[in-house]
């Protein structure tokens, strides 16, 4: 089983600290839920670990592995959901999806995968819709039926649950999950319980930035 | 290579479903042609000396009309964050949006050109090489282009610092463009020019995407 770990890592957005020597690790099948007053990080770790952000210090593994050897194979097995949803307003919800599934390369990815990714999160009558006329709840379930969609063994969600109605919420708990079930990771950043079943809690707050190491003033 | 060809079918299907980049490209190289025999008098012999420049000239703004919305529109929905953690590499991304973005700014250009170059009386001789020159140069635009795109993500008044950064970069090709043509007018080969603005090709063709997701990547953090 796969084990993703960090250590030492430390944020610096602009001159700000935003945590330091943070240490996680999560095994196959694990959750790890970032709880956290706002602004203490937690997106900013989410998009560390996605590869967006480089840490200013320390690092990351994936399998005793430095992800930054070989960016494009830590690329490939992780799927990441930011605050925007990236829904294209003019393509059809089917066409959103179709084009994400064919860019993490299974074009061979059969339609009914893709149906079934729609209906697990109850977005299947939308298929045909343009993205301009969904909510902002159902733009949100698009995004998460295209983690669904292709498998990948690392999930990154940002705050997933946001504007997602209380059935919806239990959606994306199933998907959660039947991804750990087969052994996949999934670091949650958010605010709410969203009764994951056994989770590995990592409380930002306990990284305070302090003054920052080395830097003279 | 499906992810590849996965961005370029989406970014045409975008590009045709809106269609208002493409036409107004397309019109705005029109209308600034067509602006020029009531600037400078419809004197045959004149426009004939000017055609060549006036056509490269207004090719070379036109290109740059859809080009601030070449990364904008995926920055702003959030979907350069996905294309950036998307297994392909971002250098294989950009090459796509910018063949995309060619195919729908670069070649409805092409097309209309000959129809400008009767319009502004340009010598026939001059026909082909006008052609050729920019089938050779507005893929160097718009990869050019695509680095300063990359660069002014983030920026207030995107538009303007755009051309401010493109423009002067764009004035080789320019230069060697209305070269090969006014050569082949004036009884001379246009060889030479015609492998400079393919060697500015050939170099900015492997170097643009990797600047540009460079770019991409700093704005992105």
């Amino acid at each position: 089983m796969a084990t993703f770990s960090g250590s030492g890592l430390t944020c610096l957005r602009g001159e700000n600290l935003v945590f330091r020597d943070l240490d996680f690790t999560v095994a196959g099948g694990g959750a790890l839920v970032l709880v956290g007053p706002n602004g203490s990080g937690k997106s900013s770790l989410l998009r560390m670990l996605a590869g967006l952000l480089g840490p200013a210090a320390g690092t990351l593994t994936w399998d005793g592995e430095a992800v930054t050897d070989e960016p494009d194979e830590h690329h490939a097995r992780l799927h990441y959901v930011g605050h925007h949803d990236c829904v294209k307003p003019i393509l059809t919800v089917a066409e959103n999806l179709a084009f994400w599934a064919r860019l993490h390369g299974s074009a061979a990815t059969s339609e009914d995968r893709l149906e079934r990714a729609l209906h697990s999160l109850d977005v299947g009558h939308l298929r045909d819709v343009p993205g301009r006329f969904l909510s902002a709840g159902q733009k949100r379930r698009v995004n998460l039926a295209r983690v669904v969609a292709v498998p990948a063994p690392l999930w990154l969600l940002d705050e997933p649950a946001t504007a997602l109605d209380r059935a919806s919420v239990g959606r994306l708990n199933d998907a959660i999950a039947a991804h750990r079930a087969a052994g996949g990771l999934v670091v949650v950043s958010t605010h709410q319980d969203l009764g994951l079943d056994d989770p590995t809690i990592l409380d930002l707050a306990d990284f305070p930035p302090g003054p920052a190491p080395g830097v003279a003033i | 290579m499906t992810g590849f060809a996965a961005i370029v079918r989406r970014d045409l299907r975008l590009a045709l479903r809106q269609g208002s980049d493409s036409t107004m490209v397309v019109m705005f190289f029109v209308l600034t042609c067509v602006l020029f025999p009531f600037g400078v008098g419809p004197e045959p012999n004149i426009l004939a000396r000017i055609a060549p420049g006036v056509i490269w000239v207004a090719a070379l703004l036109a290109s740059m009309l859809a080009l601030e919305r070449l990364f904008l529109a995926d920055y702003e929905d959030g979907s350069l964050e996905l294309l950036a953690t998307a297994p392909p590499p971002l250098e294989f991304v950009v090459a796509a949006k910018i063949l995309a973005h060619w195919l729908t700014t670069g070649l409805p250009l092409l097309i209309a050109t000959p129809l400008l170059a009767i319009l502004l009386n340009l010598p026939s001789e001059g026909f082909q090489v006008l052609i050729a020159t920019l089938l050779l140069g507005t893929p160097t635009l718009s990869l050019i282009g695509a680095i300063g795109a990359a660069l002014i993500l983030g920026a207030r008044r995107g538009g303007v610092l755009l051309s401010l950064l493109v423009l002067p970069l764009y004035i080789p090709v320019l230069i060697f463009g209305v070269g090969a043509v006014d050569a082949v007018i004036g009884g001379f080969p246009a060889r030479t020019h015609v492998l400079v603005l393919s060697g500015i090709l050939a170099v900015a063709l492997p170097l643009a995407p990797f600047a540009a997701a460079a770019a991409l990547r700093q704005a992105l953090e």
